[in-house]
This record gives C-alpha cells, structure tokens and sequence, in this order.
C-alpha cells in the first residue's frame, strides 16, 4: 500500500515537473498591473520650443526600447535552452578572451561549456559582465571559481528581478536617474578590470537609508585592488548624496530590501 | 500525505517569487573631476618665516596648498574648489570641520593641514576628510628641511592622489629633458632636470657638446645619456644626488638612445655597426655588452617591460618602421603594430599594461598606447610634429616635445615640452624657461 501511494506521489511529482518545465506561464508571476497613474498627454507640436525636446525624444525611444525587450520577456521568458541561439558575433576581443579561459579551464569540460556559450538578446548584458573579464584576467583558479559562482548568482538575481515587479520600469528609471547624478566615478581607474561594485541596502519607508553593505567586502582589502576601494567609497558617497531615494510612495515591503549595482565598466569603456 | 504534497506542489509554483530582491543596475555616473576643497595649511603661531636665498615666504601654508591644488587641477582627476568660497578657518578646519558648511559648496573631499617651522626644521601634517561620509580618510605628518617645502607639497598631494584614486601619485618626481636655446640652425643644447611641475630648473650640462636622449633609471636617482665627444658618440651616466658623472663607453659608429632596464642594472641601446643597427644591452656593473637581435634590418629604440622579461623596439624588417616584441634574450620576435604609416619611439608602462609610441601617418604625428600584444591602438593627441612620449611612474600620465612649424631659415620654430593623460582630454603644456626637448620622467622621488 505505501509502496504504491509512494509511486503514485513519485509519478505525480515527475509529471508536474515536467508540466512546469514545458509550459513556462506557470513560472511567471501574474501579470502585475502598475497602480493607474494619471498622465497628462501632451501633443508636441512641431513648433515647439522646450529647450530639451531633442533629448526628451532620445529618453523616449530609449524608454521605448527598454518597454519593447520587457513585454518580450514577459510574453515568453527566456528558457535557459533559448541562451545557446548564436545571434550574437563576438568581438575578436572576447573570442581571444574566451580562448584564453578555455585553456586555462581544460580539465573541467562544463566551465568551458559555459564560457563559449554564445549569448541570446537577453544575455547580452551578461557577456559583457565584468565578472567575467575579471575571472579572464584573474590568474589564480581559486578566484576564477568565485568570481564565476558570483556570475551564476547575478543571473539568477537578474532573472529574479525581472519576475517581480517590484519597481515598475518608470520607478526603477527615476530611482537610477536621482543616483546618476549623485555618483562621482573615481576618474583614474584601471582599464580591463571588474568595476563592479554591489551595494545592498535596507531602506526606510521614506527613502532613507538604514543600513548599507558592500557585498564584495572582502575584495576591499586585497593586495592590487586599492582602486576597488575608491571605487566602492564613491558608490556609498553617492548614496549618502543622493538620500532620501526616490522609491515608490507604497510597496514598502517590496523594495525595502535593495541591491545596487554601480557598474563603472560602461562608462570608462565608453 | 495529501498535505505532503500540496507542499511539493507549493514549492514549485512558487518559488521563484519568494525570493525577491529588487536590484538596480547603476551604469552611469559624473565623469566630472571630483570636487575637492584645499583649505591653506595653518601656520602655528611662533613660526618663524621662511627665507629661501633671501626671498621671504610669508605665508608658507598658503604656499604649499597652492602647489597641491596646481598638481589636482593638472591631472584631470580633481577639480579644487576655489578659495574664497572657504567658510571655515584653516586652524579650526584641521581640528574638526563643520562637514555642512564644507557640504554646502559642493565638495566631496576636504584637505586640511597644519606647518610650523622652527629651529630651521619645517614640519606639515595634513588631513584628508571624506566631506559626504564625515570622515578622516588619511592623516600624516612629514618634517625635514625648510628648503624642501615644495616637496613637502608635492609628498601630500601623493599620498592624497593615492587614497583617492587607489594608485600612487607621480607629483614627487622630476623630469629630464634636453633645454634648447638659440636659432634653430645652431641650437645649443643642454641637459636639464626640473620638478615635474616645471619649477626648480637646473642645467647639469654646459652645452657646448650636443646632448641627446636622456633617460631616468626606473630604480633610481641615475640618467643615462648621450653625448658627442670629438665628433664620436658616447653614453654617459649621472647621479643626480651626488653630480657624479662616468663614461659608460664610446661606441663605434652611431648610439642611439641608451635606456635601463627595469632593475637599474643594465642599460640597452642600439647601436650601428658596418652599416646595421642592431639592439645591445651593457651590463653596468661588469661592462659586458650583450647582442640582442641579429637581422639585417634596422632595429632601434628598444624599451624593457616593467618584469624585465620582453623588449619592444622598432624595426623596418616588413619593409618599414613597425614596433615589435620579443624576449628578453631576443627570442620570440612578434610584430605588434599593423596600422598604416610609421610608428617609432615604443616605450612600455611602469603599469606593464600599455606601450606608448609615436606614429607618423598622413604627414601628421601622433602619440598613441597600445597594449603589449598590439590591440586596442588609442591615438591620444596629434600634432604637426611631436614625439618621444615618456611615462609618468604610475603609467597614467605620458609627457612628450612637440615642435612648430618653421620658415626656411627657421623662424617661428620652438619645442616645448606637453603632458597628456591615457584619456586624451587632459593636455597640458610645461611651463620651462628655454625650449624643451626628449623627456624622460623619473621615478618617485619618496617611495
């Protein structure tokens, strides 16, 4: 008798799996209407004379953009299979870098399987993540691993974010806007090194900030990474700058709890 | 058993959204010099006044912030605020600044400091506040000789370069360079050092042989450089400390452009035998010279890597001047430059990161990096005719001689001697008293 309740469960178990395997709308969360805001339309003629229209019409289409890759997220989330879609042609410079890693990691096959993975449009953003470049540069295997264990919590924290909504996209870019004002990168940073730095936070209802915490303190310390230092020191600086943040009136409890990521790779890259 | 399950069913439906945790990405930021408030070092009172060769120096806390703030505004990095926008007094600022007031004309950073001299000793302290976070970043204090003031100066903004940046700083250093006066045609030329500021020039040469191509030792306080004895060229080497001056040797035919390698121990060149340039290298200690590469081509301008185990040099071995690597031993040559034109003077970073160089192309010149196995080729500045980039000892900065365009008899021609940084917005000429040519940087003064 309990053999075959046992069975039974096993079977069921496989076949749900299986179920939320193959049918991912179940993985989604329910689509989580923003509350309704009330917006002013306003036709702009061409005569028009605000000053920042130019700009304005660039934010617009970027915002269009960023609207356009979520509603493609949310219609049908990227399975982890759809990754291997080779849409992307990689840079000489990442190809040489990959090969590079490659023969560094011969002795274990899945880490090279996870290196020359070619990246779908929503990974993108990941084979640019500077803790890959660093794991590249990084000599010691020992580094390479964590820096890589670290990778695989990114993307799983990003895919995380992008099945809650929390933010909504207008609150998340009024939130990155305030504290792009506020952040004074350190000019005078090395090239080719991971500039990353992840700042969590615990915040108060009105936007203050209770606690702060590097995550990758101990990085802080090590021999050659003094700029690591300065570079975490003008992240939490422009925290400090930018109080009280522009968080959403209600929904504490969803965003009370808030990773920074200050990425300085972009910038200097750029 | 049924509730059992309803778990297992939970756990799979749900799981994904338990664990949320909102994270934003923050990509951009100011790109602004940081700003950054010097606030005059407070002379104690007793001190006695500064007197150096009978100019009397008032207010030598005045003085020294002075120079600190010259050296931010010069690399790029700091944006000093400016003075008279100051609300608190020097001597109470140094004991605990009001960071609100400090806060409220924008700066991030607060220096604050403190001289007194007697008894012919002049002692600075300074303090380095974090204005946002109310915090003491760095405090140190230095005392040595009066006359020493402006390297007392140059030693704060250092270590404040370094606590902000994460790099060491480059202002403790001097700079060597041929000084160049008189008509073009008959240029009398002679060797110079001043600080890297372009205060304190002095000449260590008289000028009446042809001086070429100085060169600081990475390790220490020694230039090596050529100069024409009777018509034949000759290495020289210098203690700047002591004035001690040795002949390294003559050399038959033509010597080009000694250089040390990075332990101070060797120093390598090229030089011109039966018609070929070849690169050498001289032991200093034992005077054993050493042959590097063997081609028929013409190989010159060799410079080590900072670990001293790779050379990059120039050759016209494809046909016309490129810049190549290769071992220390002279193994393993490979071609690192592949853009059109002509590049020359290939000099590696104290960081071992890039090599610097100068490329003519288009009847232009330009000063370029490159890394060492030739990709990402920046050109940084261009120019009618510049050359000879030469690193500052922590690879940030590059100082060059760029020259004018003159008339057939030469009018309107000058050289002077310019500084630019790796981002290639930062460009500035040095200030010196005659015309300025070959560059070299030395390595920090204080370590």
């Amino acid at each position: 008798m309990n053999k075959s309740i046992f069975l039974s469960l096993l079977f069921h178990s496989i076949m749900i799996f299986l179920t939320v395997l193959s049918l991912p709308f179940m993985m989604r969360s329910p689509i989580d209407l923003p509350p309704i805001l009330s917006v002013d339309l306003i036709q702009i003629s061409d005569e028009t004379a605000i000053p920042f229209a130019a700009k304005a019409t660039e934010v617009l289409k970027k915002i269009k953009k960023e609207e356009e890759k979520r509603l493609v997220s949310q219609q049908a989330p990227p399975a982890e299979k759809k990754k291997e879609k080779p849409d992307r042609i990689p840079l000489p410079e990442d190809i040489n870098k990959e090969k590079k890693q490659i023969v560094k990691k011969k002795q274990n096959p899945e880490e090279i399987e996870e290196q020359i993975r070619q990246a779908s449009e929503f990974e993108k953003k990941d084979i640019f993540d500077p803790n890959q470049i660093a794991a590249l540069i990084d000599k010691s295997k020992k580094e390479t691993a964590e820096t890589l264990k670290k990778n695989n919590k990114l993307t799983q924290s990003s895919v995380k974010t992008t099945f809650t909504n929390a933010l909504t996209l207008s609150q998340e870019d009024a939130l990155k806007a305030q504290i792009f004002g506020c952040w004074s990168l350190p000019l005078g940073l090395p090239y080719q090194e991971n500039l990353l730095v992840r700042i969590k936070l615990r915040l108060r209802s009105d936007g203050t900030v209770l606690r702060s915490e590097i995550l990758d303190h101990a990085r802080m310390n090590k021999p050659g990474q003094g700029f690591y230092k300065v570079l975490a020191e003008s992240a939490l600086r422009a925290i400090r700058i930018c109080q009280p943040l522009r968080v959403p009136p209600t929904g504490y409890e969803k965003w009370k709890d808030l990773q920074l990521n200050f990425d300085a790779n972009e910038m200097l890259k750029g | 058993m049924k509730k059992l399950f309803l778990v297992i069913l939970c756990l799979f439906t749900f799981n994904k959204s338990a664990l949320a945790l909102v994270e934003v990405d923050i990509t951009r930021g100011n790109l602004e010099p940081l700003p950054i408030a010097i606030s005059p070092l407070y002379v104690e009172p007793g001190s006695e006044d500064l007197k150096i060769s009978d100019v009397n120096i008032k207010n030598i806390g005045e003085e020294i912030s002075k120079i600190i703030e010259v050296n931010f505004k010069r690399s790029g990095l700091f944006n000093p605020l400016k003075k008279e926008s100051f609300v608190q007094n020097p001597d109470i600022a140094h004991i605990k600044p009001r960071f609100e007031d400090w806060r409220l004309i924008k700066a991030q950073a607060l220096v604050t400091g403190k001289v007194t001299i007697s008894n012919n000793k002049l002692r600075a302290e300074f303090r380095l506040w974090d204005v946002v976070a109310s915090k003491e970043m760095v405090a140190l204090a230095f005392s040595t000789t009066p006359n020493n003031w402006r390297r007392v100066a140059h030693i704060i903004s250092d270590k404040i370069y370094q606590r902000l940046t994460g790099e060491d700083g480059y202002f403790d250093t001097r700079i060597v360079y041929v000084s160049e006066t008189g008509p073009k045609t008959q240029r009398v030329k002679k060797l110079a050092i001043m600080d890297q500021d372009g205060a304190n020039i002095k000449y260590l040469t008289l000028g009446n042989e042809l001086v070429l191509t100085p060169r600081f030792s990475p390790k220490n306080q020694l230039v090596t450089y050529l100069s024409y004895f009777r018509n034949s060229p000759r290495v020289y080497l210098l203690d700047i400390e002591t004035g001690v001056q040795e002949v390294v040797g003559d050399f038959p035919g033509m010597t080009f452009a000694p250089r040390f390698s990075p332990d101070g121990k060797k120093i390598i060149m090229s030089f011109a035998k039966d018609g070929n340039s070849d690169i050498y290298t001289m032991n200093l200690e034992s005077r054993v010279v050493e042959k590097i590469t063997d081609h028929t081509s013409i190989d010159t301008s060799p410079s080590y890597s900072p670990d001293g185990k790779y050379i990059c040099f120039n050759s016209d071995r494809s046909g016309y001047q490129q810049i190549y690597v290769m071992k220390n031993d002279g193994s393993n040559v490979k071609r690192i430059s592949f853009g059109t034109g002509i590049y020359g003077t290939p000099v590696w970073s104290p960081r071992g990161d890039l090599i610097a160089f100068t490329r003519m192309h288009n009847g232009k010149f330009y000063i370029g990096v490159m890394r060492s196995d030739g990709t990402g080729e920046r050109l940084l500045t261009e120019n009618f005719y510049q050359e000879a980039p030469s690193w500052s000892p922590n690879g940030r900065v590059l100082v060059f001689y760029r020259e004018t365009k003159s008339d057939a008899e030469g009018k309107g021609f000058s050289a002077k001697l310019w500084s630019i940084d790796l981002t290639g917005y930062n460009e500035r000429l040095i200030e010196t008293e005659t015309d300025g040519s070959d560059p070299s940087w030395s390595s920090l003064l204080s370590k």
